[in-house]
């Protein structure tokens, strides 16, 4: 297999006379997004070789996730995609539902596509931001920042945190929506699409803005495939792909919502697809609302971390073995299914993937974790060689990684 | 014309006074200026709006604890703020404020002016060099490489104002403009001499030689302290100093209506200030060979046409 190799060579590539010098740009770099080390081959400007360094914020989540039972370990995938830690729960809930079986009620599963949306947003609106940030439109990045405020009050007010929320349990959610949670979210809905124009007018026309996207950190369908590029970084280049849309999970199915694409492949294709998605949220979280079911929020098997169902299953004292289903499931080992599941779930940065090996134990033999980030930063080097240093920095910030994801 | 020592000490303390004001006021507007178009407030804390918060900036910076890297040229690393800084003072000389208000009438002023500016890339380039640091090797580079991009053109710029006057005198400009104004014959030089001029104070979006998010801060990385404050003077500086070039060259200098001269051309510097500050709050930044393809086919091209052109309309 032959790396693809960037068609963003529209600088003079090095004749080899010039004196080539090593860079290691990072991790202590305003626009590496967290701990990422590039090192750099560079001739003056022009990268030579590029070649990212991730590991600065390995926690070994895969292995902390044996030692715990599954209810335990959702408050690791909190820690993955800080920007979008609403997703990752949702992902990572879907995926032990699947393997154990649980299905969830209505209501949590809008709930959860409410919130999942919403972290889209919150998640867009950053790599927006710091995308911008990066190429040096700094307005930018307050505007975003005004809206982004917006969802994470709401997330604060619906479970008390703003950025590690464990809001959704196995087989449902925590809590319940508040009815000024969903008037404050139907008014942000309502008038969002008049702040997406906001940031429009900053950058979307600017010639500047389009000097440095346009044609820049081109990568064709194939190639984008090849690397294992997934969101909208694949969809940028033209591929159909969103887990949303082609295997749903909780409501995705029963909203009516676009996959934006584009065929041009280059950084501002996959800025056009995520502007898009973002009107796509909010279209889905105006449904989502609108079709909100009565019922109960979190499913009868669920086993539930700290707290116990109220008003289902009362914990009584001295004799609370049974008291949650926590430990209801771990003393009946027969509950658990014993094999190997690979679930995955759209989040904003792409496809997160769970995979578990189940030996029947109530903890999982062996997780993986799938994260976009860690592929998408594979993809720098296709990316950026040939190109400018500037341009490295626009491409990092058009492969939306968060470090915290990427090194786990 | 007689140049008493009282006549210097006079001028050096005046020029010192206006240089820190007019950095202390630019600093406070630039943030107030970002703070209004980002839907902040900007500094509120320190005094009435904020308006003390340069000061108690400066005091920090002063009281800041000089960092010289180890492995740094000592000598270049402390003498380039200080070139940077320096020609500020000269450059100062010839600016008219008004038909009396002018530090030193001189013949050649608006040359001095445009020689005396090259020296804060050189300031630029012993930062970086002196640093022994990559990322302010490259900003050092940058600002090289950028700058015969803009001088051109900027010179062309200029000297179609001398051949439209006849006058090297920034005076003999200002009072020629006495009933119609350059930028109403040269709507273009007046465009290219902005683009130029916000190249030449490496203001965005071609701050390419501090790019904070490509180069970290770029030539001034390593330095911290009073020697960080003496490059954001300078910076400030030479803005108010190609403010105030823009207005004696294409706004008729001190010529308005009601109010005094001083007030005028005050007015006018700051306007062209404020649309410096307006372009860096909105406009992304170019990348350093797209500017330099810019400067060359464009800047350069466009300026000497309108050269040739006025050269034409002047024959006849």
């Amino acid at each position: 297999m032959t790396r693809p190799i960037s068609k963003t060579v529209n600088v003079p590539v090095a004749d080899g006379d010039g004196e080539r010098y090593t860079l290691k740009m990072g991790p202590q770099h305003p626009a590496t997004h967290g701990v990422l080390r590039v090192d750099l081959e560079l001739d003056g400007e022009t990268i030579i070789k590029c070649s990212p360094q991730v590991g600065y914020l390995h926690r070994g989540f895969d292995k902390i996730a044996e030692n715990r039972t599954y209810a335990q370990s959702l408050i690791l995938t909190d820690r993955l995609d800080y920007i979008a830690a609403m997703a990752n729960n949702v992902g990572y809930c879907v995926a032990v539902e699947k393997l154990l079986g649980i299905s969830v009620p209505l209501r949590a599963k809008y709930i959860r596509t409410i919130v999942c949306e919403m972290s889209r947003i919150a998640s867009h609106l950053l790599w927006l931001a710091t995308h911008a940030l990066d190429i040096g439109a700094m307005t930018v990045f307050l505007y975003c920042f005004r809206e982004r405020e917006v969802m994470l009050d709401l997330f604060e007010e619906l479970c008390g945190a703003r950025l590690t929320f464990s809001y959704p349990r196995i087989g449902g959610v925590r809590q319940d929506v508040t009815r000024s949670f969903i008037d404050v979210l139907q008014q942000f809905v309502a008038e969002f699409p008049v702040h997406i124009g906001e940031y429009e007018t900053l950058i979307d026309t600017n010639r500047i803005w389009l000097k440095r996207t346009v044609g820049i950190g081109v990568l064709s369908a194939a190639e984008a495939l090849e690397l294992g590029l997934t969101g909208a970084c694949l969809r940028g280049s033209g591929v159909d792909y969103d887990i949303r849309k082609h295997r749903p999970y909780d409501a995705y199915d029963l909203v009516d919502f676009e996959v934006p694409l584009s065929n041009d492949g280059d950084i501002y294709a996959r800025y056009r697809c995520r502007m898009e998605e973002l009107h796509q949220s909010a279209r889905i979280i105006q449904q989502c609302i609108d079709q909100l079911p009565p019922g109960p929020i979190i499913s009868e098997d669920a086993p539930d971390l700290v707290m116990p169902l109220q008003g289902q299953r009362k914990v009584e004292a001295g004799s609370s073995t049974y008291g949650t289903g926590l430990i209801r499931l771990l003393e009946e080992h027969g509950q658990y299914p014993v094999g190997d599941i690979y679930v995955s779930t759209e989040v904003p940065k792409g496809e997160l993937g769970f995979y578990f090996i189940s030996d029947g134990s109530g903890r999982p033999y062996r997780m993986h974790v799938r994260s976009p980030s860690f592929i998408h930063i594979g993809a720098l080097p296709a990316l950026a060689e040939g190109s400018m240093i500037a341009d490295l920095i626009a491409n990092i910030g058009t492969l939306d990684v968060v470090l915290g994801e990427c090194d786990r | 014309m007689n140049i008493s020592l009282l006549g210097i000490v006079g001028y050096l303390v005046g020029i010192a006074a206006l240089v820190g004001l007019n950095a202390v006021i630019l600093v406070w507007l630039e943030r107030k200026v970002a703070g209004h178009m980002q839907f902040r407030l900007g500094p509120m804390e320190v005094g009435p709006h904020g308006i003390l918060q340069t000061l108690a900036d400066g005091i920090k910076l002063v009281s800041k604890q000089l960092v010289i890297p180890d492995e740094a040229d000592k000598p270049l690393f402390l003498l380039a703020p200080i070139v940077s800084l320096v020609p500020i003072f000269a450059a100062m000389v010839p600016l008219p404020f008004s038909e009396t208000v002018q530090a030193w009438e001189l013949n050649i002023g608006l040359l001095l002016i445009i020689a005396l500016g090259l020296l804060n890339t050189l300031g630029i380039l012993l930062a970086g060099w002196g640093s022994n640091n990559k990322y302010a090797l490259l900003g050092g580079a940058r600002a090289v490489a950028q700058i015969l991009a803009y001088k051109i053109p900027l010179l062309i710029c200029v000297m179609t104002i001398i051949m439209m006057t006849g006058s090297f005198s920034l005076r003999d400009i200002a009072i020629a403009q006495k009933d119609t104004w350059n930028v109403l014959y040269q709507p273009i030089l007046f465009i290219v001499y902005i683009i130029t001029v916000t190249l030449e104070t490496n203001r965005s979006p071609f701050d390419f030689s501090e790019a904070e998010s490509e180069l970290v801060a770029g030539f001034h990385t390593e330095y911290s302290g009073m020697g960080f404050s003496l490059f954001f003077l300078a910076e400030y500086s030479y803005m108010f100093i190609a403010a105030g070039l823009a207005t004696v060259l294409f706004l008729g200098g001190w010529h308005g209506p009601w109010l005094p001269g001083v007030a005028w051309t005050l007015i006018k510097i700051y306007s062209i200030i404020f649309l410096m500050m307006w372009f860096r709050w909105t406009f992304p930044r170019v990348r350093i060979d797209q500017m330099l393809s810019f400067g060359w086919k464009i800047l350069l091209p466009l300026s000497l046409i309108n050269f040739i052109i006025t050269a034409g309309v002047l024959a006849l």
